[in-house]
């Protein structure tokens, strides 16, 4: 009788909606926690980094000007593609985090639950973010948030899937295009996530997915013209000097994030109006009133 | 009427070659320069029903300085601009002592389904207007149906008309059907010009399309254009200037065709008064590739006036 060879999944990226292998043909072993090699990653490098940003340019008018329902019925889409495959993520932080298997449960959980957060704000942020101002003349004021348009995500090395969902669901949400860099040491999680992202109705470009090394992308993201807005995670001293000179260029909106493995599961901290507001520009509109 | 010697084209290895050339490795200072070679040979074009005297002013703004930033050594001006006649006379205005050359469509661009005496009126009516260069289109109803005198004979009287202007031939291949076709097209127009009289180094150009239809202008129809004018200029020791347009779109294909051009007729013709791209979105990208090479960091679309 033969044995069954297995079948190891390659990972790749994921870029306006395909799944290409990086362009400099690097990739990275990924290791279990005895040491096995389970897979291999591609490391990313700035080139694709640019072909995400162009995929994200392309998709950003269709995506801001989705109807905020239409945008939360995608985000809940996801959540309920990542609920069918709870098994498959569970075991990918088990073997790559080192974690128990209740833990890794529970950032699945928390990561599904997230996403439905995230749907259920998607077309109520704006009343929270948005106001009527009292002006002296015979006008309406209204202030309406507007998504601040392509925006880079880098995800902490832990909690490998919630980090990257939380930091990925709020500029979703407020109707950015993400190009989003995955946990370097364990990036399977992200890979998986990319999957879910193209199988629930997520339109091509709207979420890029990159996997590889976090200081190499930094600073041409940073530099990027083309990019609006960058929140990290967990940034060193140095890499935080990086972002914020490269960001200054173009006057990118950057966000920085540092938070406990608690915290990253506290709903009201990271997942809240306020955390979808670092996304959006403020748009002030004086409307006639009779008086 | 024939063309003189037929010339079938091995579709199979036309497409091969063509693709060769698209795997040279062009960087740094030479990509650059490649790139500033590029912006000087493009024809921006603007041919819409929309077009307006204002929208053609910006784009002969844009014509003199493509880029209006900060920049080391000027980016130089592009070859020419190429409007509906109607705009003739705007742009000629906006571009009198730039050396930035005026270009019309005419002879019932894009169809040129119309009686011939209006095509002609449609020439000289843009000349008169200050064009000092045609793109006509040939009558691909007639070529198709072999009726290859007829083009040949419109083709001599637009040249006529032309009177000192320079003229491109637009063959519209996308209509043509087959290489053997594009061809055939080629050696045609060529020939019904050289036999209207003496011709000088860029008095005439073939060009791919109008852009109004795909495919436009792709690497293995312009090879085989290319091929013609070589093979003529073999025989007769004239140049003839080749265009391609509608469909290139990255700085990236731009390179291809310059590699393709050096390779095909050698660098006498990488100069803009033998080879034009026409083009539109083609310019921003170049001068996105350009900025990207000079101070390493990737551009945005809105860094470049959209004209």
């Amino acid at each position: 009788m033969t044995t069954r060879l297995d079948v190891v999944k390659t990972c790749k990226l994921f870029i306006g909606g395909a799944f290409p292998r990086t362009e400099s043909g690097r990739s990275m072993p990924l290791h279990d926690t005895k040491d096995r090699v389970i897979a291999h990653a591609c490391v990313a490098s700035r080139k694709d980094m640019r072909n995400a940003v162009e995929a994200a340019r392309k998709a950003a008018s269709g995506w801001e000007n989705a109807t905020a329902y239409l945008r939360g019925q995608i985000l809940y889409r996801m959540a309920e593609m990542l609920e069918g495959r709870r098994e498959e993520f569970t075991m990918a932080i088990r073997n790559t985090g080192g974690v128990t298997p209740a833990k890794a449960r529970r950032e699945v959980e928390a990561s599904i639950d997230r996403l439905v957060r995230f749907a259920g704000w998607s077309d109520k942020y704006q009343q929270v973010l948005g106001c009527q101002n009292p002006v002296a003349g015979p006008f309406y004021n209204f202030t309406v948030p507007q998504p601040t348009g392509i925006t880079a995500v880098f995800a902490p090395d832990t909690p490998s899937l919630l980090g990257l969902v939380t930091l990925l669901a709020a500029p979703l949400c407020a109707g950015c295009t993400v190009i989003a860099v995955a946990s370097e040491s364990q990036p399977l999680p992200g890979v998986l996530l990319s999957e879910i992202c193209a199988t629930s109705d997520v339109p091509p470009g709207v979420v890029n997915l990159l996997t590889g090394q976090r200081a190499e992308l930094l600073e041409p993201v940073a530099r990027h013209r083309e990019i609006d807005a960058v929140v990290a995670a967990n940034l060193t001293a140095g890499q935080r000097t990086t972002l914020q000179e490269g960001a200054a260029d173009n006057l990118k909106r950057v966000h920085l994030v540092k938070h406990t493995e608690a915290q990253w599961e506290d709903d009201d901290l990271v997942a809240s109006p306020w955390n979808i507001e670092p996304f959006v520009e403020s748009k002030t509109i004086w409307h006639p009133s009779s008086t | 009427m024939q063309p003189s010697r037929n010339h079938p084209v091995d579709s199979v290895m036309v497409r091969q070659r063509a693709a060769s050339f698209t795997s040279r490795s062009i960087k740094t200072e030479a990509k650059l320069a490649g790139i500033r070679l590029a912006i000087s040979m493009l024809d921006l074009t603007t041919l819409e029903g929309k077009d307006s005297p204002e929208k053609v002013r910006a784009l002969c703004r844009k014509a003199v300085r493509p880029y209006e930033g900060p920049i080391d050594h000027p980016v130089p001006p592009v070859a020419a601009v190429c409007v509906y006649p109607s705009h003739v006379r705007t742009a000629a205005k906006m571009l009198t002592g730039t050396g930035v050359h005026v270009a019309s469509v005419a002879t019932g661009f894009p169809s040129g389904q119309y009686p011939l005496e209006v095509r002609l009126r449609d020439v000289t009516a843009a000349v008169e207007s200050g064009a000092d260069e045609i793109d006509m289109v040939i009558n691909r109803g007639a070529f198709l149906s072999g009726r290859h005198g007829e083009v040949a004979e419109e083709i001599r009287q637009v040249w006529q008309a032309c009177d000192g202007a320079h003229l491109k031939i637009i063959l519209e291949t996308g209509e043509l059907e087959t290489y053997d076709n594009v061809r055939r097209a080629s050696d045609l127009a060529i020939e019904a010009v050289d036999s209207a009289g003496v011709l000088q180094d860029g008095d005439v150009f073939i060009k791919t399309s109008t852009g109004k239809i795909s495919p436009a202008a792709t690497m293995p129809v312009t090879l085989v254009m290319l091929e013609a004018i070589r093979d003529h200029f073999l025989s007769t020791g004239v140049r003839i200037g080749m265009k391609p347009a509608g469909g290139i779109r990255t700085a990236k294909s731009a390179l291809h065709y310059l590699v393709m051009v050096k390779e095909t007729l050698g660098d006498e013709w990488l100069t803009p008064d033998l080879f034009r791209f026409g083009a539109s979105s083609l310019t921003n990208d170049l001068l996105r590739q350009l900025l990207k090479g000079l101070t390493g960091r990737y551009m945005a679309m809105h860094d470049f006036s959209e004209a």
